[in-house]
């Protein structure tokens, strides 16, 4: 099998090479996702990594004050305040109640300060948690009733 | 009319079942009538799911707000394009969009197959409608489009329903899901004869020629899908960009690099008949890509920016997944005997090697893409924390790994089977070498001194020119012989072999497609609140904001900023980007000025007012040669279309035939 044995070397350096890039200097590329419950329960390890929290805008929490963007982001009973003063725009799709991803740092203060801001893509393959359209009524499936 | 939809897709997956069982014991217990029965229940599938496709389409055309999903996706003033392709904008509708066209599929297959490959035919009917039973399951059970709204248990209906989110309503994006669909629905096709000719232990190669075409129009959907994404995401979203490694995308991406690499490795088989276990093992894994692209886009599997909510319908996925991959695992381990290969490597400066390498890479790319996609999953798994990986990241990997693809696209296809002399290596080799060292050397001085982009661009000349000696080649021999000019000889070398020639065209999309990649190592972009008459540079241009605008109207307000461009100090006249902000759904759309020309795009967004309203923030990108990503985009097409064309003249290859497969020794000699 002496002629494979080029094939295998010339195969162990291309795939040595990608793994060797895949994981050298990764440190920075790594964001931790946390939801609002588990960034409180980090603690100082909180503090100086990049995080990327995700949740509901809440309604009326959009302020723009200074050249930066406040709001309050909301998942179950949690909050947490978000200010954002990154240069690119504000996504289209972000706005009251929109499912948004915060990617940034946890500061000392209790304010997460984000340098970039995701809101959900605006198509809806996803179920909405009530599963319904802004009316009130429920889904109801099939039969009519009277 | 909602029963009439209901009851269609019950019916549809009770005779679904009905048509793999009838199917698979027609075939073990040879009962001809029952696989002819089989057979037509496929056909019912395909009507019952037209019927229930067809309901639902006349309730979104016909704003029946009845349907919680007409309420959910469309609304009284959208256009009428934009309320058909609610039909796949939302989870119930495309999954029933899905199910249509795999059932149309299955009709096909059993209807052009209907006096061929007898002995295959009902499993790989029932590996199709194995599929179509698991999908009717999704249809009617966890995400049924035939729901109604209701209050207190009385049906209502909604005045007006939410619509489509005005940032998805652009042509390219109505037409974006239906070409991935009809990738990721096409690959079931040769997958399931891949399945029936290992079960059926069919020693050849037939399933492979049988489904040739059906998977390059498939490949090319695909990448037609994924190329309209990127075609949006530009021109649409605002951000000056074609591609973010997000999830979603990645999952497009993903059956498209490992079916590029089957497409190259077939080729192995039919003309060598090696890479027999490998080209099971690829169609599988394009398959299982395709689902699992699928069921990424709805969400639970990795948070993205199209899917954040952990979702019901991601376990579904992941079971048929993991059933899936074992039992087609056991088949082929089982079955290794019959792939044997028929030929061995021999040297590394071959055209086997070439395409071994490139399966290689191919997949090491798609593995590399599925990792950074599920590593927030396997980073859980391991410490605990979700961690995802960024833009950065993928190119740091996949810039090396393209531009190793882009040199084996050169040198493969001039590579001889089994071992390339040194004379023939110079003769195909010397000068478009040199050109392209030439052409680094020129950049360099020119003042590139970035490693990748070098590479890249001396790349892309070098490959540019194999091909283009190939085509001048068979075209000069051509035209020698009959007087034909050059041109008609190169039209006439294609035809008469198109899967050849078509092939080179479309590594010629490959070159130029790179060329626009590597422009953006040389992107600029800038910022900057400006008022009335303020100006902003970037490159050579400047920018002046003549006027800026708002006004509104029933459905949005809108701001606009008119800008004239200057370049070098000429004026080349103005551009207007817009940001409109719609005042029922309170979201808003970037209308992207965009000044397309081959060398560099000016591209202007109107971010938004600034604080006080009394501003504008604009973003202004320079981005050189995207142009030749699109049309690199559309010459793949081109090239893909040719090598459908059938061939003028038949090649004849001298090839073995299996002829069996013995499990014990067998003596053949004489008696001595």
């Amino acid at each position: 099998m002496r002629k494979y044995g080029k094939f295998a070397a010339l195969i162990v350096v291309v795939i040595g090479t990608l793994v060797w890039l895949a994981f050298a200097g990764s440190g920075d590329s790594k964001t931790y996702y946390k939801s609002i419950a588990e960034l409180s329960q980090m603690g100082d390890r909180a503090y100086g990594t990049r995080l990327r929290v995700g949740g509901d805008v809440a309604p009326g929490s959009i302020q723009h004050v200074d050249g930066k963007v406040l709001f309050t982001l909301k998942q179950d009973t949690r909050t947490l305040l978000v200010a954002y003063s990154g240069i690119d725009p504000l996504p289209d799709t972000f706005r009251d109640g929109a499912q948004a991803l915060a990617d940034g740092k946890m500061d000392r203060d209790g304010t997460f300060h984000a340098s970039k801001i995701s809101a959900k893509c605006a198509s809806k393959y996803e179920a909405k948690p009530q599963g319904l359209p802004s009316g009130q009524p429920s889904v109801h499936s099939g039969k009519p009733s009277v | 009319m909602e029963n009439l939809g209901s009851l269609a897709i019950l019916m549809a997956f009770c005779v679904a079942l009905y048509a793999t069982l009838a199917s698979v014991i027609g075939r073990v217990r040879r009962k001809p009538f029952l696989m002819e029965s089989g057979r037509r229940a496929v056909y019912a599938v395909w009507a019952l799911v037209t019927i229930a496709s067809a309901v639902l389409v006349h309730a979104l055309l016909t704003g029946d707000f009845r349907f919680a999903y007409v309420a959910e996706h469309s609304n009284n003033a959208l256009p009428v394009l934009y309320k058909f392709a609610a039909w796949w904008s939302g989870q119930e509708g495309s999954l029933l969009f899905w199910m249509w066209l795999l059932s149309t599929y299955t009709a096909v297959v059993v209807f052009t197959n209907r006096r061929r490959h007898r002995d295959m035919m009902p499993w790989v009917i029932g590996v199709l409608t194995t599929i179509e039973v698991f999908f009717l399951m999704l249809n009617n059970f966890v995400a049924n489009p035939f729901k109604l709204l209701a209050n207190e248990g009385l049906i209502v209906k909604v005045a007006d329903g939410n619509g489509l989110s005005p940032v998805l309503q652009y042509p390219a994006m109505a037409i974006h899901p239906p070409m991935l669909y009809l990738g990721y629905v096409g690959f079931a096709v040769p997958f399931a004869f891949a399945m029936g000719s290992l079960i059926t232990r069919q020693p050849g190669d037939s399933w492979i020629h049988t489904t040739r075409r059906w998977t390059l129009v498939t490949w090319l959907f695909q990448g037609t899908g994924v190329m309209l994404g990127a075609a949006w995401a530009y021109h649409v979203l605002g951000w000056g960009g074609y591609w973010g490694w997000d999830p979603v995308e990645n999952a497009s991406l993903l059956p498209w690099l490992s079916g590029t690499a089957f497409l190259h490795s077939v080729m192995m088989q039919e003309k060598k008949g090696m890479m027999k276990v490998w080209n099971m093992v690829l169609i599988s894994t394009t398959f299982f890509l395709c689902i699992l692209g699928t069921s990424m886009t709805r969400g639970g599997l990795v948070q993205s920016v199209h899917a954040f909510a952990q979702s019901e319908i991601g376990k579904y996925f992941v079971t048929f997944l993991a059933l899936g991959l074992a039992a087609t695992t056991y088949l082929i381990l089982d079955r290794l005997d019959y792939l044997k290969s028929e030929a061995q490597l021999e040297s590394v400066i071959s055209r086997e090697s070439s395409f071994l390498f490139n399966n290689l890479i191919l997949l090491a790319s798609c593995f590399a893409v599925l990792w950074g996609t599920l590593f927030p999953k396997i980073s859980q798994a391991i410490s605990g924390d979700q961690i995802s990986l960024d833009a950065d990241w993928y190119n740091r990997l996949m810039v090396p790994i393209g531009l190793f693809l882009l040199f084996l696209t050169g040198v493969g296809p001039l590579f001889a089977w089994r071992r390339t002399s040194t004379d023939r290596l110079r003769r195909n080799f010397q000068w478009p070498g040199i050109a392209a060292f030439a052409l680094v050397v020129v950049l360099y001085a020119a003042g590139i001194h970035e490693p990748y982009p070098l590479i890249s661009f001396g790349f892309c000349l070098f490959v540019a020119l194999t091909v283009i000696v190939e085509f001048y080649k068979g075209a000069n021999s051509i035209a020698g012989r009959t007087g034909m000019n050059l041109l008609r000889a190169a039209v006439e070398l294609t035809h008469r072999n198109t899967r050849r020639y078509g092939g080179y065209l479309v590594h010629m999309g490959i070159v130029l497609i790179f060329i626009g990649f590597t422009g953006h190592a040389f992107n600029q972009s800038e910022v900057k609140e400006m008022s009335q008459g303020d100006t902003m540079r970037i490159g050579r241009y400047e920018l002046r904001m003549a006027s800026l605008e708002q006004g509104e109207n029933p459905n949005y307000m809108w701001y606009r900023g008119i800008f004239q461009i200057s370049k070098d100090g000429h004026s080349i006249g103005t551009l207007q980007p817009e940001k409109r902000l719609f005042k029922a759904s309170k979201e808003s759309t970037s209308e992207v000025a965009i000044r397309e020309r081959p060398n560099e795009d000016l591209y202007v967004n109107f971010g938004g007012m600034s604080d006080d309203g009394q501003r504008a923030v604009i973003q202004a990108f320079v981005n050189p040669l995207v142009f030749w990503v699109w049309m690199g985009g559309l010459v793949l097409i081109g090239g893909t279309l040719i090598c459908l064309v059938p061939s003028k003249v038949k090649m004849q290859y001298a090839r073995t035939q299996v002829a069996g497969i013995a499990k014990q020794h067998v003596d053949l000699r004489a008696e001595q």
